[in-house]
């Protein structure tokens, strides 16, 4: 990662490794670092690596190599209880025997503080996720949303100046995540605190990160903001990985500048971006996404490289049809188009060309 | 209670009924033996039997006098004092080594869990004889044969299990992220297992102490050999009673040993299941 380790990063891994079993690396050389205020997301497959992560920064795990430093200190000999850093648990962890005030009381009560600050801080913090009125019951008394809304107030209640949330929305309903994930993002932002957020779900990845880190195998394959992860994913993982992607896989016939053309496996010829091929000869994967192909002709230059597809598939969603084709050979080929009044509604069976601009269409690794 | 169902074939009809019976049975089985000594101890008569007397329900055939001798026989209020000294400190100790052994072996890191468990577990698996017998010649190495505190050592190593095993049981269902939830808000695992953990294991810690508190109180063949004329405690005072006085006070004590266990599992049930309540459920 081309990632500045500058001295005014807030949390950096330094090369950080770590091996459960002293053989097989969970995270491989680890660098990253972020500034104060970035809400960070770790997005990635189960087994990638980045709950380890978070661990390792809570204090749950220690690190085999490398250092962890928060702040400019190390903190690798702290233990978690001297760290100071607020986390929101994936099943919220809300001390079933205590009050909701009672549990968002307790990191003021180990801090020794006294108890009239205590109460006005515990007020608050309820206010923030707008819970106050439910400061007497026991979580066991409260719906799933309620509780996270406490185990967020409670990661806030003592004002960390970072906070680490592992999945937290995980085991809501849809309508209540998505509600959630503006929630979450509106008080950090209000506070200005710093945010590591873990999470599988890719979509409150983008929508909710100053940064996505996308984690495979151990390490780290891009690290962006979500619009650049998007648009320009750097590799076939991270293209795979985010949002919806066709590939389509070939040798590289020619490099011009920012235009490479690619024959496929199917004899076709298109263009692309290269992206990381550098020279004739190598095998490629080639992703563009299905909202960025193009089925009028009219709209794409006259030299533009067309494919023949024949329509499988399609699929009135509302808002968009989302038509599957046969596209040199591959049959999972998706196209997405807007809802228009001049848009044509293809019928499966039927031939069209498609094509698209060549920078849109980019030439990853095999 | 359930009742019959309507479509019940004559087999079920008879299994039915047959599973009562036989569940009456074996309460008859094991209660009978414990009811009998109840009246017996207000027999008027040196008896161990039913007098006539009694039988016929008049007054006459029952007195108070075994509970009488009891109060006012200096060995049996040595011998109750002995056993109230020795079954709460015993009691605290197991409790107290045998949670920690309960949270320590529920570690996942702990390496040869399964037998070190086992090894704790062992003074209820080996038979007690041996268990005292191999105490009584330890113990008298190391001169702890004949004292205090040699009985309540013993009687602790006998309580242990019981707690681990209560113990071990409500840890299955504890949920270890709580901890390190109170450990980032920045409690010291001190604190963190005051908290958090010891109040929702309470309920498996005082059923651990319950059982403890029993083995101390009710046990007779460790005490004979590790202890001495000086810690003779209430089974052993009965055990020496029925040898060599027939006298039916031991079923006046036996008695009161019965209502004070009663009294105790109905305390302790009543205690577990307000605290259990009060804790709610397991989080999520």
């Amino acid at each position: 990662m081309a990632e500045t380790q500058s001295s005014d990063a807030f949390v950096a891994f330094e090369r950080v490794q770590k091996s459960y079993d002293g053989e097989t690396l969970v995270v491989k050389d680890l660098n990253l670092s972020l500034p104060k205020g970035e809400f960070l997301t770790m997005l990635g497959p189960s087994g990638s690596g980045k709950t380890t992560c978070l661990m390792m920064l809570a204090g749950f795990e220690t690190a085999t190599h490398g250092e962890i430093t928060l702040d400019g200190r190390p903190i690798n000999n702290i233990p978690p209880h001297k760290r100071g850093i607020g986390m929101v648990f994936q099943n919220y962890a809300l001390f079933p025997h205590m009050t909701v005030a009672e549990n968002l009381s307790f990191p003021l009560e180990v801090r020794k503080m006294g108890k009239s600050e205590r109460e006005e801080k515990v007020k608050r913090a309820l206010d923030m996720v707008q819970m106050g009125a439910f400061g007497g019951r026991r979580p066991a008394q409260l719906s799933g949303g309620q509780q996270q809304r406490i185990a967020l107030a409670r990661a806030l209640v003592f004002e960390p100046e970072l906070v680490l949330m592992d999945e937290p929305l995980g085991a809501l309903d849809k309508q209540l995540r998505e509600h959630m994930q503006f929630e979450i993002k509106r008080i950090s932002d209000s506070l200005g605190i710093t945010v590591v957020y873990v999470t599988h779900d890719q979509t409150e990845a983008l929508t909710m990160s100053d940064r996505v880190a996308v984690f495979n195998d151990g390490r780290i394959q891009q690290l962006a903001p979500p619009d650049v992860l998007y648009e320009s994913p750097e590799n076939s993982f991270v293209a795979q990985f985010i949002g919806e992607n066709n590939t389509l896989e070939g040798v590289v016939q020619d490099i011009r500048g920012d235009v490479a053309t690619v024959r496929l496996d199917g004899g076709e010829v298109i263009d692309c971006k290269p992206v990381n091929v550098t020279e004739p000869g190598q095998r490629t994967r080639v992703s563009i996404r299905p909202e960025r192909v193009e089925t009028n002709k009219e709209r794409l230059s006259p030299d533009a490289h067309l494919l023949k597809a024949e329509v499988l598939e399609f699929i009135y969603m509302g808002d968009i049809f989302r038509t599957r084709l046969k596209v040199a050979g591959n049959e999972d080929f998706v196209i997405k188009t807007r809802n228009a009044p001049d848009q044509q509604r293809l019928t499966p069976g039927q031939m069209i060309e498609i094509g698209w601009l060549a920078e849109d269409c980019r030439a990853l690794d095999a | 209670m359930s009742s019959l169902p309507p479509y019940a074939t004559t087999g079920q009809t008879i299994w039915f009924y047959a599973f009562r019976v036989i569940c009456g049975l074996i309460f008859f089985f094991l209660i009978a033996p414990i009811i009998v000594i109840i009246p017996l101890s207000f027999n008027a008569e040196d008896f161990f039997t039913f007098t006539p007397e009694m039988l016929r329900l008049d007054p006459d055939g029952y007195s108070l006098k075994h509970y009488q001798d009891f109060f006012n026989n200096s060995d049996w209020q040595a011998a109750m004092w002995n056993s109230l000294k020795i079954a709460p400190v015993a009691t605290l100790l197991s409790v107290g080594f045998g949670t920690l052994a309960a949270i320590g072996l529920s570690q996942p890191h702990v390496p040869f869990r399964r037998a070190i468990m086992a090894i704790l577990i062992s003074p209820m698996i080996v038979p007690l004889i041996i268990s005292a017998a191999g105490m009584y010649f330890f113990y008298s190495r190391i001169g702890l044969q004949g004292t205090y505190f040699g009985v309540v050592l013993a009687h602790a190593a006998l309580g242990i299990p019981f707690v681990i095993i209560t113990v071990t049981a409500t840890l299955v269902g504890f949920d270890n992220s709580l901890t390190r939830a109170a450990a980032n808000m920045g409690a010291d695992p001190v604190t963190t297992f005051f908290r958090v953990q010891m109040p929702l294991i309470l309920p498996g810690v005082i059923s651990g102490a319950l059982f403890a508190f029993i083995t101390s109180f009710d046990e007779v063949v460790v005490v004979l050999f590790v202890g001495s004329a000086g810690q003779k405690t209430l089974p052993w005072q009965m055990f020496i009673g029925l040898r060599e006085q027939i006298s039916p006070t031991i079923l006046a004590v036996a008695t009161l040993l019965v209502a004070i266990s009663i009294c105790l599992l109905a305390t302790l049930e009543i205690l577990r299941r307000r605290s259990e309540r009060l804790r709610g459920m397991s989080p999520g």
